[in-house]
């Protein structure tokens, strides 16, 4: 009796359920040595963290509105200002045509994947040097870090889309089959995301600069976006130079999907793309090079 | 069982200093590296002082380049317990953070098999906004736990931690100690293959101490493999059956705890069985007083390392006292090889008993009557208090070593038996044996 007694005290520690213990499973062998290849990302890794990414994206979620007064309401209340604002200067003062759409229901439609797209760069180029107690003391594939920082911006858009919606009911614009095509357009502005925030979160790691230059950076490509004013307002020869911006494209495809006026410019859309996968290649492979110093020098 | 859990092959990781001292730099560091740089090059930067006491440094190019851990091999059975020991920057750190993937080797390379989990800091990625119960899923996640896993443990963890009432309070309201046991009771229920420990238990009490060492012992009975860096001495002996010991980053002995252990204290690198401060300004304590010496010694010796243990002992420390007007209260802590707390000592003498001291330099000695320790190796702290309120001024823990021998001559304790005597200290009694063929009386 007593040594049975002993044994259940000591298995409070590390223990071992035989339905869930690892040792059960097959042993992966693990090899750790210096990888320099440049695609070496091990994504085996990162599926296996994928609880990890899960948390550290509810974490932030949790963490944003605590002790605030007006709590989740910041979420609708940043775009309903803005829209105000942009409408009263560019709608009616300045006289920016709109295609043809009641000005802020097109601003919106441009202004929700944009906040979605400055949300996350800013944040991202904190993901790493934000979470220096993590990076120096445990270990999971660092690119959660900044994968979840385009994760939770997502939760802002979902929540001010029924703002949109609301917006476009009101002003009796139909929805249409095109409606469907909006989860690729966010799949478009993520993938954007990820591929320069790749490069921001790891840079900020070397050269803090980049935490001053964002906010910065992000001012003026809104600018050269097309969330004020519409495409066709580009002259036609800019439009290529134009369309090397991803998220023009990304913003051209959320109005066709639902204002359904103008169809994207073809010349936009394929420069978008192109450009997009190169910036998440090139980051990829920047980040994997710099990621294996993070903890030294961060 | 006895698989290979982990295979170390030629492992190397070289630092650029000038990296780091761009990035760790405080900027009075880099104001008085400039300052000093006026002056000529006899001026040491704070860095290259740390680089000597870290490894070798080298010239490569225009920056200099150190070797935290230079071609370390060694191989580790499924099941074993093995202790690194080494001073301050020898490397083992750096060897723990490539082993748990944190940072990767410049060369060679690590095979491990099984699920390893690195406990570098208790209670890592805790947020303080978050309560007790998210912080439990949030630590046990980033530490490799799956969900429904800690769903599993939940109730058993939080009773562990013992914090039931506050589980849904912001652990920004946790009193210090609560927080750690709430880390703690996380990391204590992990189910790792291969387990990486690093001096968790510098941190809290000497209770929670105690907890950590009793988890670490019971979690190696298991049969898991463990790594275990600690400058404990005794806790590694007590704890591990091999001990490797890092110089410089090099590997540069391997064995069985307690003769890796004995010689890491021999070899210098260690504990001696003296230590002083003669630089007034890195030595232990404040404005109030400062720990200058601490020395291990003999009626007829300053200093001495090997102790008949028929011979009185004085533990011996001094200190000055740089602030006067305060009752001062020296202490001392012996502990033996496995950890054992033999004592708990504070000085009586009645000359300074209620008397407020001057500033000035002291010497207190304790002296332990000869056949009283057991032999083997001794760890003193040392500790000085002030009174009314206390408050600690300095203490140093395990900070001299020495060996207790015995004499193997028939007047110690052990009389004439020559094998294993235990128990933690050895007194020799006044033993009397009546020999009475009728019987022997009850009143004497």
């Amino acid at each position: 009796m007593e040594s049975h007694a002993g044994s259940s005290a000591r298995s409070l520690l590390f223990n071992q359920n035989p339905g869930e213990s690892s040792r059960n499973l097959p042993r992966r062998k693990l090899i750790i040595e210096n990888r320099s290849g440049l695609f070496d990302m091990d994504w085996s890794a990162l599926w296996e963290y994928r609880e990890v990414l899960y948390i550290l994206a509810w974490r932030d979620i949790k963490v944003r509105y605590k002790q605030t007064a007006i709590g989740v309401s910041w979420v609708l209340l940043q775009p309903l200002i803005m829209i105000l604002i942009f409408t009263v200067i560019f709608g009616r003062w300045a006289k920016v045509p709109s295609d043809g759409v009641w000005y802020p229901v097109f601003a919106l439609t441009a202004l929700l994947p944009w906040a979605y797209f400055s949300q996350a760069i800013i944040r991202s180029g904190e993901s790493v040097v934000g979470n220096t107690n993590l990076v120096n003391k445990i270990y999971f594939p660092r690119l959660l870090l900044p994968l979840s920082t385009i994760v939770t911006p997502l939760v802002d858009l979902a929540l001010s889309m029924v703002l949109l919606f609301g917006l476009l009911m009101y002003a009796g614009i139909p929805f249409t089959w095109k409606v469907s095509t909006l989860p690729g357009f966010i799949f478009l502005a993520m993938l954007t995301a990820m591929g320069l925030s790749l490069f921001t979160s790891a840079m900020n790691v070397k050269y803090r600069d980049v935490r001053h230059a964002i906010p910065f950076v992000i001012q003026i490509w809104m600018f050269v976006s097309p969330v004020v004013y519409p495409v066709s307002l580009v002259p036609e020869n800019w439009r290529l130079l134009y369309g090397l911006n991803p998220m023009a494209g990304v913003i051209e495809g959320f109005r066709w999907a639902l204002l359904g006026r103008t169809a994207p410019d073809p010349v936009v859309m394929a420069g978008s793309v192109v450009v997009l996968f190169v910036v998440l290649i090139a980051g990829m492979v920047y980040f994997r090079r710099v990621e294996r110093q993070f903890a030294d020098i961060i | 069982m006895s698989d290979i859990a982990v295979r170390v092959e030629g492992l190397s990781k070289q630092y650029r200093i000038g990296a780091r001292q761009r990035n760790h730099g405080t900027l009075r560091d880099h104001l008085m590296s400039n300052l000093k740089s006026l002056w000529g090059r006899n001026g040491h930067s704070p860095l290259s002082r740390n680089a000597g006491a870290m490894a070798s440094t080298e010239q490569v190019g225009a920056s200099e380049t150190i070797w935290a851990v230079r071609d370390v091999s060694f191989e580790v059975k499924e099941g074993e317990v093995l202790g690194i020991i080494g001073r301050n920057g020898a490397g083992k750190s750096t060897l723990l953070k490539i082993l748990s993937r944190i940072t990767e080797p410049t060369h060679g390379r690590i095979e491990i098999s099984g699920r390893v989990s690195a406990l570098l800091e208790v209670g890592t990625g805790f947020h303080s906004e978050l309560t007790g119960r998210e912080n439990v899923y949030l630590n046990g996640t980033i530490l490799g736990m799956k969900r429904a896993e800690i769903a599993r443990k939940f109730d058993e963890i939080v009773a562990f931690a013992g914090v039931e009432q506050f589980i849904d309070t912001p652990v920004k309201r946790y009193s210090s100690g609560m927080h750690l046991r709430l880390a703690f009771a996380v990391a204590a229920h992990l189910e790792p293959d291969i387990l990486i420990v690093d001096e968790v238990l510098a941190v809290g009490d000497a209770a929670f101490q105690k907890k950590c060492l009793g988890k670490m012992k019971s979690v190696a009975e298991e049969g898991r493999t463990i790594f275990f860096v600690s400058h404990n001495m005794p806790a590694v002996t007590r704890l591990c059956k091999r001990v490797i010991c890092l110089d410089e980053g090099k590997l540069c002995q391997d064995g069985i705890s307690h003769q890796v252990v004995k010689a890491y204290l021999h070899s210098g690198l260690g504990v001696m069985s003296s230590r002083e401060w003669l630089d007034p300004d890195k030595a232990p304590g404040g404005e109030v007083a400062r720990l200058r010496a601490v020395r291990v010694r003999t009626e007829t010796s300053e200093s001495s390392e090997r102790i008949d243990i028929r011979k009185p002992v004085g533990l011996e420390m001094e200190y000055e006292v740089l602030r006067g007007g305060y009752k001062l209260m020296p202490s001392t802590v012996l502990y033996n090889e496995e950890g054992v707390r033999i004592f708990d000592c504070v000085e009586h003498d009645p000359a300074w008993r209620g008397r407020v001291r001057p500033p000035g330099r002291y010497r207190t000695t304790a002296w332990i009557p000869g056949n009283f320790l057991a032999e083997g190796t001794m760890f003193l702290s040392v500790a000085l208090e002030t009174l009314d309120p206390v408050i600690m001024q300095f203490y140093e823990r395990q900070i001299v070593a020495f060996q207790v021998i015995d004499s193997y001559e028939g007047d110690s304790a052990r009389g004439d038996f020559a094998g294993e005597l235990k128990g933690a200290v050895r007194p020799l009694l006044n033993w009397s044996t009546v020999f009475n063929p009728e019987g022997i009386q009850t009143s004497r």
